[in-house]
């Protein structure tokens, strides 16, 4: 293979069978420092495309669960009929400690400076941000039309991250969207199932009492309440329930919608 | 030459197609044929990671040692399925929203590692890119051929676009939902491996054994 003099050190390893130890780990070594950089090159070049991309699925999804999305919109110009607004978790109103439009909800759910700790955490998300975006769809004389708020829980693989709709009146649901997760195709997975989802409509969050009533259920007993559960995804449904319950519950957004009923936000 | 390389692009597509005849790649056909926007994404992404695997585990191949080559191979797959996903996210969200986790799964698909074994460790860079294309296309072509029956039966639609206008859009068409399950893959791969069969003989394999007749006394 080589008309070296086996000499040089350089030489002796080229001498050397393809087979033996020293050139197996020089092999092994090289190969995988050239594709990790082939696979790091494409990461890093490609992101910001991907990241635009992930941005407009969510404007997407807002759009679609407000039930405005057509195919051939134009979403940008669509969207601007939303106000985008941060919410302080804490005091259940509008705040301007964050910026808006360069605030990212992903990131500060996992900042320890932007979040608390849960102790009572049914929707197994860890840590409760103190910042949140909504969305607030107005009416063309400015009035309230629909609350976009996200909700985010944990199903059978991995986390749900959605938005929930409710009309201007802060109890009746509109529509609930996933735009992230990754339950298993055709069972869990059927949350994006239109006809699941069509359920959601109408359904109140709380009964005259206050009681929070929402609830996935094997049996839907109750029509105003309860969403029948996916068939064949119980935990993938629970998941759905204790996310559902948790952030339209006292610990999630009902005190910024009784403040924004009450018009004190 | 010329006519070897013709036939080694040919051959896979019906001869010696991957699915029929190897029965490989099964799991995948299964998943991803229920409509065939999907289905063609993903024969493409197989038939680009196929070919070029093959052309780098090709040219390495004297390198290559014997006792680690199975993870070489590996190395060099996963790494071109990622760059393919990697691109599929940037140029087609939509599209890899839907194929989800089967594009990661391209690196466990026999056929890539079965050509690669089989094909590409004993021959030169150009043939072995071909095979690899050829098997890809193969495999695509068993693909688009399902998606064909379960899209226009399932759903009514071919590529999107209403063929039979279902019931449930004010037509006449009642779907066929156990199309877009995935275990009508299964039948419809079985019918499509029978009649390749009855097409082309020498497709049937030998039998294993045969029954033994009693001997008169």
């Amino acid at each position: 293979m080589s008309n070296r003099k086996p000499g040089t050190l350089l030489g002796r390893f080229l001498a050397l069978p393809v087979d033996s130890t020293p050139k197996t780990i020089f092999v092994a070594v090289t190969l995988c420092l050239f594709c990790s950089m082939i696979v790091a090159f494409a990461a890093v070049n490609l992101r910001p495309i991907q990241s635009y991309n992930k941005a407009l699925d969510k404007k997407i999804n807002i759009l679609q669960v407000a039930g405005l999305y057509k195919d051939g919109i134009d979403i940008e110009s669509v969207f601007k009929a939303f106000e985008a607004k941060i919410v302080d978790m804490k005091t259940g109103k509008f705040t301007n400690a964050v910026d808006v439009k360069n605030f990212d909800d992903r990131k500060a759910s996992k900042d320890p400076k932007m979040s608390s700790l849960l102790v009572d955490d049914p929707a197994s998300i860890g840590r409760k941000p103190n910042f949140t975006t909504v969305y607030l769809l107005k009416k063309e004389d400015g009035s309230l039309d629909k609350i976009i708020l996200p909700v985010y829980g944990y199903g059978l693989w991995s986390t749900l991250y959605g938005f929930i709709a409710l009309e201007e009146n802060g109890n009746d649901i509109f529509g609930l969207q996933f735009y992230e997760h990754a339950e298993t195709p055709g069972l869990g997975a059927e949350v994006d199932n239109p006809r699941w989802k069509a359920q959601w409509k109408g359904k109140k969050l709380r009964d005259d009492q206050g009681n929070l009533m929402i609830q996935v259920a094997k049996v839907a007993k109750e029509k105003q309440y309860h969403i029948d559960a996916l068939a064949g995804a119980t935990l993938t449904s629970n998941g759905v329930d204790n996310l559902v319950k948790f952030w339209m519950g006292e610990s999630g957004f009902a005190l910024f919608i009784s403040n924004l009923k009450a018009g004190t936000v | 030459m010329s006519q070897t390389k013709k036939a080694l692009l040919v051959d896979p597509l019906v001869d010696n197609n991957p699915i029929t005849l190897q029965v490989l790649g099964i799991c995948s056909a299964l998943a991803v044929t229920s409509s065939l926007q999907v289905a063609l994404v993903m024969s493409i992404a197989v038939v680009a990671v196929t070919g070029f695997s093959s052309m780098s585990i090709s040219c390495l191949r004297n390198y290559i040692p014997s006792s680690i080559r199975i993870i070489v191979q590996m190395v060099i797959i996963a790494s071109l399925v990622i760059l393919v996903d990697q691109i599929l996210k940037a140029f087609a969200f939509g599209i890899s929203k839907t194929l989800s986790v089967f594009v990661g799964l391209i690196i466990t698909n026999c056929i890539v590692m079965g050509r690669a074994e089989a094909f590409a460790m004993k021959n030169p860079p150009l043939a072995s890119f071909l095979d690899g294309v050829g098997n890809g296309l193969g495999y695509g072509l068993l693909l688009m051929l399902v998606g064909v029956v379960r899209e226009l039966f399932g759903a009514g639609t071919l590529f999107g676009i209403t063929i039979l206008e279902s019931v449930n859009n004010g037509g006449w068409y009642v779907p066929n939902g156990l199309l877009l399950l995935p275990p009508s893959a299964f039948f419809i791969i079985g019918l499509l491996i029978w009649v390749a069969r009855t097409w082309k003989p020498a497709q049937v394999e030998e039998r294993e054994f045969k029954i033994q007749v009693l001997e008169e006394h």
